[in-house]
């Protein structure tokens, strides 16, 4: 009881700490300086006189979902005597291994950069300048020569990194024995089982309207989706962050997708933010960094070559290029198992005070990053609504697909999750798959860590963002990465050649994702 | 050759006993004047269709046309100068042998004999000009007002005076001229001075001396669009499929599937020399410089609804596509009067539609016989899909009762009238009339299975489904089932599952009948809630339904 309280004045504190440097508190602090001046105030009615201003004006509901949002996206405070490195991370051989993991791929972008002789940042020429502001909306038709650029890394060596982690206190040796894992990960972490799931996910079962399901051509829209959206609008109107949070656990409606995901998010593209897009905007005119060919690189090799988001591509430029000069973004690695690199003015190296992170906002782009933004253009077409959404989104969950951490919604967890659901419930599929060399997850995880996007068909990529929103968790990936399995177990079990696996699984876009996920959670018997 | 999507089954036709309106199948009675040239014998029966399932086909193109036409069950092709029952052909064929060959009543054509009178910009534009006027006298401006979706338009040079005078009055504006006669975005440019045309009138004109000055092409001259709505920088048309297998009374089909075509470039009017930013049909696109195959530059019709309600909401995107049916509707009545009229003749038209900045509808051109060739593997099984149903409508095995309201990916939007979509029982869906038009509601047919029967299904389950993958759940009966992978699905026998549904349809209504008697009663809420059963073919809301109208039953 003690410790409870204990743990909710430290958020409290923690939160107030945050809240203060925000824009919402100097906004209140100017509201509060406005109503110093009404003659009406009295000091002994003081306290419930600002409650119900509050109240009234709409400020509570504001406050309400800054420190909702707080509370989503930072991990509850651990014991107060652990170091502050356990809120990046607890286990220290995984704060190891991400360590090594981002000197490895420092390493190659150093000599990537030596390679090719170019520097990590310039500034452009003023003519360079004038041009990339003219033709800031369709940067597409650029086509700079990339062909000796390569992405820094991609999910496969990735999934190389992962697959080695061990856990020193653990004994296992290489021998196959009872504690090895039959899959690739082979570290001991705690994952979900399917009734936990089930409970976790009790918005998904049978009896209860989804969107996705229920709005089906069969079902008449009588019976769930005219009501849903009605509730839907109304969650909107009264602009309440948590009920918006447990109200797209049933899917969003097309249309207020894009409000309810940004109230989910706090986001609310106030003027302010708008002049903040447009600043790092202009830091991208003026200076011109080695990731931006990365960025170029990565968006030229997926999205313009993506059926649906080729026509995105401009915007993808317009926010990827911005967030690689975010300093913003740097406070997640406060809860980040990762490090941002530093790099050093030149002649300088390795003294503390020259040190600068490199790129800004800390974020080494891999192959297919693109991705997390992509589907996103969907929904929003003002740049700078798109810029911080995705922002949002980056640092609440697609962080964890590419850093290694023991967090649930982290990789290493996700994919553990998956291998153990799939041993649990079609344990000859897995056996047969891992008998042929295609163990399941080298299929899977790249679509876990693009969070499916790319794979799906964009408005079902959208209904399994909505519940990952929902449930602020990305657990419901690997579920679904097992649902896929299970649904194509048949055709699985007939293949002998991990190509063949591959072939078999190769083209998701016509998969519905929410019959997956809910057959899988609740209609397979356990 | 590409792999064959085998999902014949997917067809699933709604049979409705006791529609509304009196059934409007054409009696195959009234004999044809034998014409000149080969005829045609046979021993068999006019009226009965094939009794035996024997259809001899002729096809004059090749691709997904010919694939889909040698994988139907029961066709064969037609050799060299056997006769034949169902030809696919290309307009020039129509034009050599229409008038000479003698025809049964049994046998069936791609196109109808004058079908230019709708393809031909120049035709298109007279027609639709003349309609006008004739809604004025007879309906009011209001009603003739619902015909302006195609900018001004002049045929040249007969109308060069009226264009110049319009030209004249507003300067400035941009225009684009093309050839009535070509097709795929070929001889099409656009100017913004008298000059240019001169130009064009010099060289443009006579481009062969031989030939004297009564055959200078037409052309049409039009207004050109300068708002097109865009997406991410990018102009695109859409081009939607409809069928009309009958100009008298007119009765027209709408596909739902259908796609957006993207220009490859950023769009803007500083440059009107550019072609490929301004068309975007795919033909011309695929000259373009960057054109990337591999991207195809589409988006399925459902993508584009999806995104638009994502922006705009749901109301306006619905007046959209209600404007959008008005365009496909009121063009098919311009030119009902001037068609002539055949039982033997159906036609695929493919619509191509413009949207501008304030999501109006412009209609840009009709074509008869659009490009069936395919793009990609997803435009191939898309138009694979598209022709399957076709012919499902054209029901050469006479397995259609001729009431059904969708057949495959097409829904009725026209029978002699407008078709609403809740059907038999009230027509009117909470009170107001809902057109029977799906255009891009759900998922792209070519991704669907057939839709799920509750008792026809009940074999397949995901996870033991032997004969294809496809996920019904027993548990919750909802669509899941639209999950058809393209890995190891067999073919299903056909006929058969029409008949099972079929039996199973009308077994429903029975059910229904009975309890309306029961009931005896018929308030609205009865109504629409037994409509919901009618076309609930799934068994969660078949069950919700049913313990609906039990409850209300007790309760009255």
């Amino acid at each position: 009881m003690l410790e409870q309280d204990g743990g909710l004045s430290l958020t409290i504190a923690r939160i107030v700490q945050r809240l203060k440097g925000s824009s919402l508190h100097s906004q209140l602090e100017r509201q509060a300086r406005i109503s110093l001046h009404n003659p009406e105030i009295k000091l002994e009615s003081l306290k419930e006189d600002i409650k119900d201003f509050l109240k009234t004006s709409g400020w509570e509901k504001k406050l309400q979902n800054a420190v909702y949002s707080e509370l989503n996206v930072f991990p509850s405070p651990c014991h107060p005597a652990a170091p502050p490195e356990h809120m990046k991370e607890p286990l220290a051989y995984m704060r190891k291994a991400q360590g090594s993991w981002e000197k490895r791929i420092l390493k190659s972008l150093n000599s990537m950069c030596t390679e090719l002789s170019i520097p990590l940042a310039q500034k452009r020429p003023a003519s360079e300048q004038k041009e990339l502001l003219n033709k800031w909306n369709e940067m597409g038709t650029d086509e700079p020569d990339l062909s000796l650029f390569r992405p820094v890394y991609a999910p496969k060596d990735f999934l190389e990194v992962l697959m080695n982690l061990r856990n020193p206190n653990y004994e296992n040796g290489e021998q196959p024995s009872f504690r090895n894992h039959l899959g690739l990960i082979q570290v001991p972490l705690n994952v979900k089982d399917i009734p936990e799931l089930k409970e976790d996910f009790s918005e998904l079962d049978l009896n209860i309207g989804q969107l996705g399901i229920d709005d089906s051509a069969q079902v008449p829209p009588e019976f769930f989706e005219n009501e849903h959206v009605r509730i839907g609008q109304k969650v909107l109107a009264e602009q309440d962050s948590a009920a918006a949070q447990q109200y797209v656990r049933q899917g969003c409606p097309t249309a207020l997708r894009a409000d309810l995901w940004a109230l989910i998010l706090n986001i609310s593209n106030q003027p302010e933010d708008i002049l903040y897009y447009e600043q790092l905007k202009s830091n991208v005119i003026q200076h011109d960094l080695l990731v931006d060919s990365l960025i170029y690189k990565d968006v030229k090799l997926t999205a313009s070559n993506d059926d649906y988001y080729f026509v995105f591509e401009d915007y993808l430029y317009q926010v990827l290029l911005c967030f690689s000069r975010d300093t913003s973004v740097l406070e997640h690695f406060a809860y980040s198992s990762a490090t941002p690199p530093k790099s050093y003015i030149q002649g300088k190296v390795g003294i503390e005070e020259f040190a600068v992170f490199y790129p800004p906002n800390g974020v080494i782009p891999f192959h297919g990053f693109s991705m997390y933004v992509a589907p996103l253009c969907f929904l929003y077409h003002e740049p700078s609504k798109l810029y911080q959404i995705f922002r949002e989104m980056y640092v609440r969950f697609f962080f964890r697909l590419h850093s290694i951490s023991s967090h649930p919604s982290g990789i290493v967890s996700l994919c553990l999750l998956f291998e153990t659901l799939l041993q649990t419930h079609l344990p000859q599929l897995f056996y047969h798959l891992r008998e042929i060399g295609a163990q399941p997850l080298r299929i899977s995880f790249k679509w876990m860590v693009r969070a499916f996007s790319g794979y799906l068909a964009t408005d079902q990529l959208l209904l399994l963002w909505d519940r990952i929103l929902g449930y602020n968790s990305l657990e419901i990936l690997a579920v679904l990465a097992a649902a896929v399995f299970a649904f194509r177990a048949v055709n699985l079990m007939e293949v002998t050649s991990l190509a063949a696996a591959e072939a078999v699984l190769a083209d998701l876009s016509t998969l519905k994702v929410m019959p997956l996920l809910q057959i899988f959670l609740f209609a397979t018997v356990t | 050759m590409p792999v064959w999507p085998c999902s014949p089954h997917r067809f699933s036709s709604l049979s409705s006993p006791q529609a509304a309106a009196p059934p409007r199948v054409p009696q195959r009675t009234k004999q044809r004047p034998v014409g000149l040239g080969r005829a045609a014998g046979s021993t068999r029966g006019v009226a009965a269709p094939l009794p035996l399932g024997r259809v001899r086909f002729k096809c004059g193109l090749s691709g997904p046309v010919l694939d889909v036409l040698r994988c139907r069950p029961g066709w064969q092709q037609a050799r060299n100068e056997e006769e034949w029952d169902f030809l696919w052909c290309d307009v020039s064929w129509l034009r050599e042998n229409f008038d000479h060959v003698y025809l049964e009543e049994h046998v069936r054509i791609c196109h109808f004999r004058n079908h230019y009178e709708l393809s031909r910009k120049n035709y298109l534009v007279k027609n639709l000009k003349r309609f006008r006027k004739q809604l004025e006298r007879e309906a009011g401006k209001l009603e003739a007002a619902r015909c302006d979706f195609f900018p001004k338009t002049f045929e040249l040079p007969s109308e060069y005076h009226l264009f110049v005078e319009e030209f004249r009055k507003k300067p400035g504006t941009t225009w684009i001229m093309k050839p009535v006669g070509r097709s795929q975005g070929r001889g099409i440019f656009l100017f913004r001075k008298l000059k240019d045309i001169f130009d064009w009138k010099m060289d443009g004109g006579r481009t062969n001396e031989q030939k004297d000055e009564t055959q200078v092409e037409t052309y049409v001259v039009q207004r050109y669009i300068e708002n097109p709505y865009l997406i991410g920088g990018r102009k695109f048309d859409l081009r939607v499929y409809i069928l009309v297998t009958s100009y008298s009374p007119l009765k027209a089909w709408l596909y739902r599937d259908g796609f957006a075509r993207f220009s490859s470039m950023r769009f803007t009017l500083n440059s009107i020399d550019d072609h490929y930013v301004h068309l975007t049909n795919v033909a011309v696109q695929k000259t373009a410089p960057d054109y990337d195959p591999e991207k195809g530059c589409k988006w399925m019709i459902q993508q584009l609804r999806q995104y638009l309600t994502a922006k705009h909401g749901t109301g306006l995107v619905e007046v959209l596509f209600a404007d959008m049916d008005n365009i496909f509707i009121k063009s098919l009545q311009s030119v009902q009067k001037v068609i002539i009229s055949d039982k033997r003749c159906f036609e695929l038209y493919g619509y191509d539609i413009l949207i501008d900045q304030d999501l109006k509808p412009w209609l840009l051109e009709v074509n008869a016989s659009p490009s069936l060739a395919a793009s990609s593997q997803e435009d191939y099984e898309l138009k694979c899909h598209l022709l399957e149903d076709t012919l499902h409508v054209v029901d050469m095995e006479g397995r259609l009762t001729g009431k059904e309201k969708r057949v495959g990916g097409f829904d009725l939007i026209w029978n002699d009238g407008p078709v609403s979509r809740g059907g038999n029982l009230g027509a009117l869906v909470n009170g107001s009339f809902v057109a029977n038009t799906h255009l891009g509601m759900y998922s792209p047919i070519a991704g669907m299975v057939p839709c799920s029967h509750p008792f026809l299904n009940m074999r397949a389950h995901p996870f033991h489904s032997r004969t294809r993958e496809q996920g019904t759940s027993t548990l919750t009966g909802v669509q899941k089932e639209n999950m058809l992978s393209k890995h190891g699905c067999e073919q299903l026998d056909y006929s058969s599952t029409i008949e099972i549904q079929h039996t199973n349809v009308e077994g429903t209504t029975l059910f229904i009948d009975l309890l309306f008697k029961l009931l005896n009663c018929c308030s609205s809420s009865y109504v629409s809630l037994a409509e919901n059963l009618m076309y609930s073919r799934c068994s969660r809301c078949l069950l919700s339904t049913l313990l609906k109208l039990v409850l209300l039953f007790f309760s009255s």
